[in-house]
């Protein structure tokens, strides 16, 4: 407790955060100082030595990960929670949806969806002109930057083409902001060409958007679903309750013996470890903290706990399967070597095929069980490499990089991140890069993201910021973004390294005040 | 083809002509799956070794002859099989140099069997050529041939010959006839200090494109003297400056919008 007091007074005195932050901090120190869900000494012990990380997701859970709540059933319905009929027009409209945003919850304590806002307002937009159009849009868009300050906030756009959509992508170009994040829906029968050049321009100009392959979303999660937070593929009306991870080479590594032996008994006894985790977690969130029978979403039909299910992720393969191959005594690299990078495939699908017969509570949302994900890392990972991506610095030709990564996305519904790096060139050929957006769905990529390497924007793990951000929080030691309450932890603790300035660029994956 | 030819090093010109009317086969310094700067969009290049000139300023001097055991003999089916797998990323093929016009039965063939085959049909088929290819050979290769991205080493003869050994008239048939047939995707000119970069010769260049063929971009290229034969290294690289006045001074009468610079 003496130590409990002495944080919370850290936290209090601590001159480089703002009110916000600094409530989000004491609430994050007091959850800490609960005890976490129980799970088996294996479990607990996996846990502490990071063979399995919960995301430092704290210790009592009471709202779900990720959530997805059903805006168009809300605009179409109003809400009683709110205090707000239907809008019958935009400026209702885009006030409506602002209002709910503030009364949405996630992991983050910010909404990490808002979304597929051209869908939602395109059947307003049609009142307006287009100059009024942009300036509604511009004001929704600033409005959402400086009141959700938090780069996993994200908003989707299309398949389809609209009004509101073109006018969204103008104005990333024009207001280069890092929040929302963004994401283009491509579906090849839907989505113009023109539409997918509009994109590529703005992804030259802010890193955003990312693209899904609409087609292959839709075939595994319903023609209702929505991309949130980084690269997580959710069901709208849904989300997950939690994301556990597995550390693929902290796993290989406890391995002795071949790959045999690893696929055939070691993965499936880490796969089951996380998978406790996962139950007693959501387990916690929904029998004890009872976020479903408390939260107005639940009440106004907006959410429902069928359309819920939680997150597997997994991550290292890449040290995975050269970890094993040196075991058997080769040197072939995953992402380089053909034998290194099957074995990798081998890895996910029998992750896959565990996880789909691994039985979690309250996860209707996918049939029971939980779906698989390639988590894209937080942070604090050093030495192992985000998902089933190849090491940065070290992808392969886009060719070669885009074939070796493509056969593990068609395990990842909830969503795979691979970020393909591309220099000046394609600003003067961005066809190309339709092109290859429009490759890549074809030969079974699922997600794909770029980085422009003489951007001012950068992604750290799946989210946004700018270069030059980070170079001002160096400077002053102040952020108006991301602004993490964790952060503040590590300040208190002395932990600022040079990574801070990373770290206060989200409030999902920062590692918690109590260690 | 093993038949006819002891070696890839056996192979001249003549020689692929005989070939050519049993089954056509090309000579391919190299191959690159995807290129961003060989035409619009994503490309499947091909560059096929040999040239009818001498450039100075070549920076792929390795693919100007045609005897060398570097380059590979590649069937009409086997390229067709090398792009196959990668149809999905690309909006087309294009066949550079060398020069690509050399070998025109091989790339005809190519072509036509791309156009035939239906996972290939939707690909546009473009060739990069610095113009030196007679009438017949653009009989052969146009009715296969989407767009043609065509270099202009200099307008006047004197530095053309200059530059590249040989005289420009066939050039400029070439590019009256690719205007005429609708097939000129674009104008390429390397500026070399020293030889073509005053503003006269770059003004009259621009008139002489904004008459012969209007509307057509032009995309101005600096030289660099990177991968260039050693008697060229001296010649040094134009600033941005400089070659954003190249730029201009073409675009006098070819039109900003349609001039950029490389």
């Amino acid at each position: 407790m003496p130590e409990f007091r002495d944080r919370a007074r850290t936290l209090v005195d601590t001159p480089a955060l703002t009110y916000r932050q600094r409530v989000q901090a004491l609430a994050g120190l007091a959850e800490e100082s609960l005890d976490a869900p129980k799970v088996s000494a294996a479990c607990a012990h996996a846990l502490a030595t990071g063979l399995v990380c919960d995301l430092a997701e704290g210790h009592a859970p009471y709202r779900p990960r990720y959530l997805l709540p059903d805006y168009s059933r809300a605009l179409a319905h109003g809400s009683e929670f709110l205090g707000l009929a239907a809008p019958t027009d935009l400026y209702e409209a885009i006030a409506f949806l602002l209002s709910m945003y503030s009364q949405v919850p996630s992991i983050t304590g910010y909404p990490v969806y808002l979304g597929d806002v051209d869908r939602l307002l395109e059947p307003f937009a049609s009142d307006v002109d287009d100059e009024t159009l942009t300036k509604l849009m511009r004001l929704m868009w600033v409005t959402i930057d400086r009141s959700l300050p938090d780069a996993f906030t994200h908003a989707n756009l299309g398949p389809d083409d609209s009004r509101v959509g073109r006018t969204i992508l103008a104005l990333e170009r024009e207001l280069l902001q890092t929040v929302p994040n963004l994401t283009l829906r491509v579906d090849p029968t839907r989505t113009p060409d023109s539409l997918v050049l509009d994109a590529v321009q703005t992804v030259f100009a802010c890193g955003k958007p990312h693209f899904v392959n609409h087609p292959m979303m839709t075939a595994d999660l319903g023609p209702d679903y929505g991309v949130v937070s980084c690269y997580n593929s959710l069901k709208v009306g849904g989300g997950s309750h939690t994301l556990v991870r597995l550390n693929l080479a902290e796993s290989a590594k406890r391995h002795s013996g071949d790959i045999e032996s690893y696929i055939a008994t070691t993965l499936p006894a880490h796969v089951a470890i996380n998978a406790e985790l996962m139950a007693a977690r959501i387990t916690s969130l929904v029998e004890d903290a009872r976020f479903f029978e408390h939260s107005w979403l639940v009440d106004e039909g907006l959410l429902s706990l069928d359309r819920f299910s939680a997150m597997f992720g997994i991550y290292g393969l890449a040290e995975a399967a050269d970890h094993l191959v040196a075991l058997s005594g080769g040197t072939g690299r995953y992402g380089h070597d053909a034998d290194a990078t099957a074995l990798g495939w081998r890895i996910v699908e029998r992750a896959a095929e565990l996880v789909s017969r691994t039985p979690l509570p309250y996860c209707e949302g996918n049939d029971g069980v939980a779906f698989l994900h390639s988590q894209s890392g937080i942070d604090s990972d050093h030495g192992v490499t985000a998902g089933t991506r190849i090491p940065i610095g070290e992808e392969p030709p886009l060719l070669e990089h885009l074939r070796a990564v493509a056969p593990n996305h068609r395990y990842f519904a909830s969503g795979v991140s691979d970020i393909v790096h591309f220099d000046d060139t394609a600003t003067r050929n961005p066809q190309a890069v339709v092109d290859v957006i429009r490759g890549a769905m074809a030969t079974g990529m699922r997600d794909v993201t770029f980085n422009l390497d003489s951007n001012d924007f950068i992604r750290i793990t799946g989210y946004l910021v700018r270069k030059s951000d980070l170079a001002k929080l160096e400077a002053t030691g102040v952020a108006r973004h991301g602004s993490d309450v964790l952060a503040a932890g590590s300040v208190a603790n002395s932990h600022i390294t040079d990574r801070v300035v990373k770290r206060v660029i989200s409030s999902e994956s920062a590692p918690r005040v109590a260690g | 083809m093993s038949r006819l030819l002891a070696s890839p090093a056996d192979l001249v010109v003549s020689d692929l002509a005989v070939v050519h009317d049993v089954e056509p086969v090309g000579l391919v310094a190299d191959v690159v799956p995807f290129s961003w700067v060989d035409g619009p969009g994503n490309r499947f290049a091909v560059f096929l070794q040999g040239c009818n000139l001498d450039c100075i300023a070549c920076h792929n001097p390795h693919t100007m002859p045609l005897k060398t055991p570097l380059a590979r003999r590649v069937s009409v089916p086997d390229l067709l099989e090398e792009v196959r797998p990668v149809v999905p990323f690309l909006s087309g093929v294009t066949v550079s140099g060398g020069e690509a016009t050399l070998q025109a039965p091989f790339v005809a063939a190519w072509f036509a069997a791309l156009r035939e085959d239906p996972a290939t049909a939707r690909l546009t088929r473009y060739i990069d050529s610095n113009g030196c290819a007679d009438g017949s050979t653009w009989d052969l290769l146009l009715p296969h041939t989407e767009g043609v991205m065509l270099d202009l080493k200099a307008l006047d003869v004197a530095t053309h010959r200059e530059l590249t050994g040989l005289g420009n008239a066939q050039v400029l048939d070439s590019l009256d006839r690719l205007v005429a047939e609708q097939r000129l995707a674009e104008v390429r000119l390397l500026v070399v200090p020293g030889y073509n970069d005053s503003e006269a010769a770059l003004r009259a260049t621009g008139d002489y494109l904004a008459r012969r063929a209007p509307g057509i971009p032009v995309k101005v290229i600096g030289f660099r003297p990177h991968g260039v034969r050693a008697a060229a290294r001296h010649i040094p690289a134009p600033t941005a400056e400089e070659r954003t006045a190249y730029a201009t001074w073409v675009a006098a009468s070819v039109g900003d919008d349609l001039v950029t610079v490389a």
